[in-house]
């Protein structure tokens, strides 16, 4: 068990807590954290769960699949550390973690 | 709220389009009562794993919710599970559940969904013949990969092919019959065709296209041993699935008055004939403002994008349905990502090369892009969603150039 921080466009928090082994977007999914689509329940195929990892966490969160980066590369508000939340799968290590959501999904 | 009912919104159906209309009202906050009546013993999930890792085991019951159970419960909302809605009495508001009792409701949304095409066969009810159409379905078609068994598939379309994957690799004997001369005609283009057709065969899938079955031969105990086809010869089978093809859950709306034809009859509001009933997902015949024509669309993106359209028009919001379908498959390693409808198209050009295993088709009509079939290539299938959308005039030239990266076309 750990804690994460989900933190809407407008700032909003939502500090939820997760199962390591449960991907962040299905953490997001169901904890009802607004701004994560998530339309295809995690089979990476439709780009709807987008989310921005804290600079300092990145690291943690493994390297994006060529598939992933090419989901992300059309994202409008893509940075240097967004994620698919469904591609994405929760360690302990990321106890504490905080990332972003992005205003709008594609 | 400005127009709060006494009553309560009724959702009838527990599938994918129900599931996320209640999640939508959930979160924009929806003031009303909220009852979902769902045949299903399950609170409203995912199908699409059912032919694809669900099957192979690879996930659980749980992971496939769309939520815990516990979400709509500390919203108060009411989830009737394992009951079915047998008529609805537009007079008096109310509807008739299974068990006799009545509900009534302020505003009803119908998401009955659709049910499988069975094929009306000579032996088509003998044990071992499987459809695949909930979460039991595929619990009980999982319970017979036992490797070595041989698998006959009939129909040749998205959930055959991913289940001939999956049975596979579980070292399964895979036969995929097909009646038309090429996989997934009606919903993609000859080139992803003859991929997957590559594909499966490869993988040891005996795939045979123009293959009309006429029955189902008995073996030991009314069990199936065999699928007849048409030129007289017989493929034993231990074990058959039967994937033909889904039509809408009508019965209760046309039994209601409620005008169907091949789907319940509904506006781009999600809205029937009846100001007090919308339906949504599967069992629509729906207005889109993307299309011309009204519409079917058997998609969880519709059942999603319906859903919201039906939240904003119970809330009191104008917004309408307006948006590009799009659909995916994955068949071993390989994803397939589609936006729009292909099958109006007057040119197509293929970007990249199918034995690369990563390549995309781009379907256009008058020089409008009209669909995308992406095969392991994510870029194509999302500057697509954003072309196919706006009827982007494209040069069938800059699709096809590896030197014309395709964001700059957007």
């Amino acid at each position: 068990m750990g804690k994460i921080t989900f933190i809407e466009h407008d700032d909003t928090e939502h500090v939820v807590e997760f199962k390591a082994g449960a991907s962040l977007m299905q953490i997001a999914v169901d904890h009802m954290i607004p701004g994560i689509d998530a339309d295809c329940g995690g089979e990476c195929a439709c780009g709807t769960c987008h989310v921005i990892v804290a600079d300092e966490w990145y690291d943690k969160t493994g390297t994006p699949g060529d598939d992933e980066q090419q989901m992300l590369s059309m994202t409008p508000e893509l940075a240097k550390t967004s994620r698919l939340g469904c591609q994405v799968q929760t360690t302990e290590a990321m106890d504490g973690m905080t990332v972003r959501l992005p205003e709008f999904q594609m | 709220m400005a127009n709060r009912r006494q009553d309560a919104t009724v959702i009838v159906g527990g599938g994918h389009a129900a599931g996320s209309l209640l999640t939508t009202l959930l979160q924009k906050k929806y003031q009303q009562e909220v009852v979902l009546v769902g045949e299903e013993p399950h609170p409203p999930y995912q199908r699409p794993p059912l032919s694809k890792n669900y099957l192979a085991g690879d996930i659980d019951e749980e992971s496939l919710y769309l939520k815990p159970r516990s979400v709509y419960d500390d919203a108060g909302y009411q989830l009737r599970l394992g009951e079915r809605a047998e008529h609805i009495d537009r007079d008096n508001k109310t509807i008739t559940l299974s068990d006799q009792s009545t509900l009534k409701y302020g505003q009803l949304v119908l998401a009955t969904g659709s049910r499988v095409r069975h094929l009306n066969a000579q032996g088509a009810d003998l044990k071992g013949l499987h459809y695949l159409h909930d979460m039991a379905d595929s619990d009980a078609l999982r319970e017979q990969f036992v490797p070595g068994k041989s698998l006959v598939i009939v129909g040749g379309g998205y959930i055959g092919l991913e289940v001939a994957a999956i049975a596979v690799k579980a070292g399964l004997k895979v036969t995929v019959l097909e009646a038309v001369e090429r996989l997934m005609q009606r919903v993609t283009g000859p080139e992803i065709s003859a991929f997957f057709y590559a594909k499966h065969r490869g993988a040891g899938v005996d795939v045979r296209l123009d293959t009309a079955v006429t029955g189902f031969e008995a073996g030991n105990h009314g069990y199936v041993a065999g699928v007849t086809l048409a030129d007289g010869t017989t493929v034993p089978a231990d074990l058959v699935l039967v994937s033909v093809g889904i039509a809408p859950e009508t019965a209760l709306a046309e039994a209601a008055g409620l005008p169907c034809d091949d789907g319940i009859l509904v506006d781009e509001y999600t809205r029937t004939n009846d100001p007090d009933i919308l339906a949504i997902g599967d069992c629509t015949r729906h207005r889109n403002l993307f299309f011309e024509q009204t519409q079917r669309m058997e998609s969880v993106a519709n059942a999603v994008d319906q859903a919201r359209t039906a939240a904003a028009t119970l809330m009191g919001e104008d917004r309408p349905y307006d948006a590009a379908p799009w659909f995916w498959s994955n068949q071993y390693d390989v994803r397939l990502q589609m936006v729009g409808l292909s099958h109006a198209h007057d040119e197509r050009v293929v970007r990249g090369k199918p034995e690369d295993e990563a390549f995309a088709v781009f379907y256009l009509r008058q020089g409008h892009l009209i669909a995308v079939d992406a095969v392991n290539l994510p870029m194509a299938l999302m500057v697509g969603k954003k072309l196919v959308y706006q009827h982007r005039e494209v040069k069938a030239q800059a699709l096809r150039d590896p030197d014309i990266e395709l964001k700059s076309l957007i």
